[in-house]
């Protein structure tokens, strides 16, 4: 076992096992928490594949964004207002279908990919520079397309969460 | 050897870091003491040069208070994630050019990776943990306003800074700090061709460090002490250190995009070389950090704290509009300029 097959494990192991306590903790907190180490461990993957920039990306908004709102919502709920959020099993028979289902389906893939094994040659020093490239040549449709979505989702978000003033002015 | 260079400059730097760090800290309250008409510490050693040992002392003695209903653990690493990040910021910046001992050149940088810019602005965005946590596991309600005001500003502020380097770094073409630097020689620094850039940057960053006049998230009058209300002795100890490494790590920051890193100008007609160079670069950086946590400081006792609602509009309406002007300008003066 090469130093890469140990550091591998290593990040398999934390991301899969906090993975693991997101899903079966009984406190909303904890599987919060449990989440940031499962992002830090697939950021872990990324570098060992080389691809750095996908890496800071995902520490950057999964873990500096979305985590933060994510647990910040949950603490507030659970502990100012003292709610208990219910993290109990529910339709039981439904979910299994589905997530056998799904289950299937991944591992259907799995098996019918055919996987390249040869290890990775690091063409630039960066992949930054390369991916802004392609972003802005090839797949420049799907960029604009996924940046207007997500303005519209903004835009949305703002909408829904605004005061509704003319039912106040009216009242 | 190569392990053994980079534990002696990790070494190096922290220790100087830190010495800093519990200088600013004394400097802080001397400049805030002359501002003020009054004398300051002074008593412990010359001119009050003893007093942050002292501090220290006095932190490390006091009793470790942990209120009956916090959560233990969250309480405990809400200090250890502010301070390990305020740390690890700094491998990423360049403080010198290089270096040659013993006929081998060492870079003076501690972890030269190729998106220093990005790591730099995903370290920025951790902080908010050390935060948050204090905040809820103390649970109080003024620790609680604290971490909630802190995460709001820390996000607002976070976009607009990433947002004014991007500018600095479509002129450079890179993402790399060294590179950053070296583009910046001569007089030709970033806060001449993005002075927007720079002020937003600026302001940016004193809203992620939590200093006047954005420092509400500690905001004495009304907070107690905001996040850290419920932390006593080395754990509130941590807390001041992160603060003031932040600050530092921040000036070092603004000194690398904007203000040229180590670079003196002219220094090549003048004729110097070699290490006296690298010497007088590595003092240059020191000059121009040291100063701008003096302009942190005047700012701190000479303008008053804003309104939460003033700071989210500034953040929202002013700043982030001016850093994404600032953007398309600079990818217009690229085009036309080339």
């Amino acid at each position: 076992m090469t130093l890469i097959d140990v550091i591998f494990w290593f990040f398999a192991a934390v991301t899969l096992g906090s993975a693991a306590v997101v899903v079966f903790s009984r406190n909303i907190i904890y599987s919060a928490f449990a989440l940031l180490f499962t992002f830090f461990g697939v950021a872990g993957f990324y570098v060992l594949l080389g691809a750095d920039f996908i890496a800071i990306t995902q520490l950057l908004i999964y873990v500096g964004g979305i985590l933060v709102l994510l647990v910040f919502g949950v603490m507030l709920t659970n502990k100012v207002v003292s709610v208990d959020i219910k993290s109990g099993t529910l339709n039981a028979g439904v979910a299994m279908v589905v997530v056998s289902l799904t289950a299937g389906t991944i591992a259907g893939i799995f098996y019918a990919t055919e996987w390249k094994t040869a290890p990775a040659e690091m063409l630039q020093p960066t992949t930054a520079g390369e991916l802004g490239t392609m972003m802005m040549t090839s797949y420049l449709l799907p960029f604009e397309v996924a940046s207007v979505v997500l303005l519209v989702a903004l835009i949305g978000a703002a909408m829904v969460s605004r005061r509704d003033r003319s039912k106040q002015e009216a009242a | 050897m190569e392990t053994l260079i980079d534990i002696v400059k990790i070494v190096t730097v922290m220790g100087i870091l830190l010495g800093v760090v519990a200088y600013v800290v004394l400097l802080e309250r001397r400049v805030a003491a002359a501002i003020q008409n009054r004398i300051g510490p002074n008593r412990v050693g010359w001119q009050g040069l003893l007093q942050p040992l002292a501090d220290v002392v006095k932190l490390v003695m006091k009793e470790d208070i942990v209120p009956r209903n916090a959560h233990r653990f969250l309480h405990d690493l809400a200090p250890i994630i502010s301070i390990s990040i305020a740390m690890t910021t700094f491998a990423v910046i360049p403080f010198g050019d290089s270096i040659t001992l013993f006929g081998r050149t060492i870079k003076l940088q501690i972890a030269d990776i190729n998106i220093g810019v990005l790591y730099i602005l995903a370290m920025t965005s951790l902080g908010v943990y050390g935060v948050t946590l204090s905040g809820w596991s103390s649970n109080s309600k003024y620790s609680l306003l604290g971490g909630l005001r802190s995460s709001a500003q820390m996000l607002s502020y976070e976009i607009s800074m990433g947002l004014a380097v991007i500018g600095v770094i479509m002129i450079a073409g890179s993402l790399r700090l060294d590179r950053i630097v070296e583009m910046q020689s001569g007089w030709m620094w970033n806060i001449v061709l993005q002075p927007i850039g720079f002020i937003t940057f600026t302001v940016a960053a004193f809203a992620e460090t939590n200093r006047h006049p954005f420092d509400l998230p500690e905001a004495e009058p009304e907070l107690v002490g905001g996040y850290h209300t419920e932390y006593s002795g080395l754990k509130f100890g941590l807390f001041f250190l992160a603060e003031y490494s932040n600050m530092v790590v921040a000036s070092a920051l603004i000194t690398t995009l904007f203000l040229g890193g180590w670079q003196i100008p002219y220094a090549a007609e003048m004729g110097l070389s070699g290490n006296l160079l690298s010497v007088l670069q590595v003092g240059a950086f020191c000059a121009k950090v040291l100063l701008l946590v003096l302009f942190f400081i005047i700012v701190r006792w000479t303008i008053p704290r804003f309104r939460y609602d003033q700071l989210m509009s500034l953040g929202w309406k002013v700043m982030l509009p001016l850093a994404i002007l600032n953007i398309l300008a600079t990818g217009l003066a690229i085009l036309l300029i080339g």
